[in-house]
């Protein structure tokens, strides 16, 4: 009886052993999936595909993979050739701040990447939305400098004002600073990142920023202008300064 | 067959342990709070426990993690992650020169490339607290900055020619059992970016006190450490993409609730 009992010990044992291996080599095996680093191998999986449209625009938007006719007026189904969809499939320079793969939520509770605002020249400072003494300038400033731009100019910028207080400023909290601030406009973007985000985005600013307590930060006053590439062409350091060269950098970067 | 079972399942507790235990190589820095000399409110900051790479990261590492991750080699490294001068030591882009010994540490990396490696390992760049909190350690003790002892050593390493050169292990390990924050290279910081002070620090020329707000909150503590003022002005005029001979970098790992 009591030999039969410690066999049957045993042979558990050996189970929960084996047992032990399987779930040992099974998340060793996951392990080093997870931890060999990404490579950029996937990247460039998009191969570029022709697209045809209708050129009269029976069905609107709609495009076909091959060359045929237009199933409502019959005509030649042509070839888009599109200045966006170019610079979507460009490459990014390695100037570019696309090359930045972090993720953002905008004020409108969006998941972006920074290669989303693309095509635009980009107007870029960094705040928080507790902040009482430079940073209400800061947003003065990109107001006034917004106000300087003529109508047709703005629809090719976007002004984008990301937070260095990730923890507090939320899409929620971003988006009442936009109202209070009337900078809810389609050219306004308020990012909120992760901290490793911002402090990586504010590196390739040259912005610098610490915490001096739960609700204050120090940080440099700087307004950025980047290309529709994502490449840094102006930045304008300081508080209360004319901002007439960053006014003139974005109207020549916004004339084509 | 016991025996056998026995020493297999000793092995997996080895393999397991070098696998999660993730203490190879790291030691554990007991947090606490101390008073850096510049803070939050310029008083006390809080560091959490955490694990610290007991080495600064050898060109020898370096050179695996290039193999691994060719968009870090000199040739493929993207312009905004890293200025001309990264890896300028390196023949080619798997092979330092000649007189680069494999196990001095790193140099001539830029701060994301230092932040990737990191990160590639599940681990990350320590804080300017965290560096500052280890580096406080001598020999013996934990917080030795009293002892005016601390601050010659330091000074007299600051002093001394070419220590980059040197092998990593070399100096004295700290009460903490790490090696080489004094004597070998500066460390690049998580947080670098976060060092307020501009090149023109002395408050004369009023210019730069525009560029920041609510530097004044921003002051030193302790003015006889000379030794940090040095490390935080050098984090003060470095930029993220910048590669510098004498700086190279080691990794730090938070402390995972599960494993307690």
């Amino acid at each position: 009886m009591n030999v039969s009992k410690k066999k049957h010990k045993h042979v558990i044992h050996i189970n929960n052993v084996s047992n032990y291996l399987k779930l040992t080599i099974s998340v060793l095996v996951m392990l080093m999936v997870v931890t060999s680093c990404k490579s950029d191998a996937s990247n460039n999986s998009e191969t570029a595909l022709d697209m045809y449209q209708c050129p009269m625009q029976c069905e609107g938007d709609k495009t076909y993979d091959e060359a045929g006719s237009c199933p409502v007026c019959n005509m030649d189904l042509k070839q888009v050739e599109t200045a966006s969809k170019d610079i979507e499939t460009d490459e990014i320079s390695e100037e570019s701040i696309f090359n930045l793969t972090s993720e953002w939520h905008t004020e409108e509770g969006n998941k972006i990447q920074l290669e989303d605002l693309k095509g635009k020249t980009l107007v870029m400072v960094m705040i928080y939305t507790s902040c009482k003494a430079a940073c209400p300038r800061l947003v003065a400033d990109m107001r006034h400098i917004e106000a300087q731009i003529p109508v047709e100019n703005i629809k090719n910028v976007q002004f984008a004002l990301i937070s260095i207080d990730p923890n507090t400023d939320t899409p929620e909290r971003l988006k009442a600073f936009a109202i209070e601030n009337a900078m809810d406009g389609e050219q306004w973007t308020f990012l909120q990142g992760t901290e490793s985000g911002v402090r990586e985005f504010a590196n390739v600013l040259s912005v610098k920023y610490k915490e001096i307590s739960p609700i204050d930060f120090s940080h440099s006053n700087i307004i950025s202008v980047f290309n529709p590439a994502g490449e840094l062409k102006h930045q304008q350091e300081g508080l209360g300064v004319d901002n007439k060269e960053t006014i003139e950098a974005i109207l020549q970067l916004t004339q084509y | 067959m016991k025996t056998k079972v026995f020493s297999l399942f000793i092995m997996c507790l080895v393999v397991q342990s070098l696998m999660f235990g993730q203490t190879k190589d790291m030691v554990l820095i007991e947090g606490s709070r101390y008073i850096p000399l510049y803070g939050r409110d310029s008083t006390v900051v809080e560091v959490k426990d955490f694990n610290m790479d007991i080495y600064p990261v050898s060109t020898e590492e370096y050179k695996q993690f290039l193999k691994e991750n060719p968009k870090w080699r000199k040739s493929k490294v993207v312009s905004l992650f890293a200025d001309k001068s990264y890896l300028t030591n390196w023949k080619t882009d798997l092979e330092p020169k000649d007189s680069i010994h494999l196990n001095s540490p790193v140099n001539y990396v830029s701060w994301f490339a230092a932040k990737a490696y990191c990160e590639c390992q599940n681990k990350r760049l320590p804080t300017i607290d965290e560096w500052e909190y280890v580096a406080m350690a001598d020999e013996t003790t934990k917080d030795a900055r009293v002892k005016p002892s601390y601050n010659a050593q330091i000074l007299a390493w600051y002093e001394a020619p070419r220590t980059k050169e040197n092998r990593i292990g070399e100096t004295p390990k700290n009460a903490w059992g790490v090696y080489d924050l004094h004597g070998l290279v500066w460390e690049w910081t998580l947080d670098f970016n976060s060092v307020l002070i501009t090149g023109e620090s002395r408050k004369d020329v009023d210019k730069d006190s525009n560029l920041f707000c609510g530097s004044a909150a921003v002051n030193a503590t302790d003015l006889m450490n000379y030794a940090a003022f040095m490390r935080y002005a050098i984090r003060g005029s470095l930029k993220a993409k910048y590669s510098m001979k004498n700086l190279g970098f080691r990794c730090v790992q938070d402390i995972k609730k599960e494993n307690k």
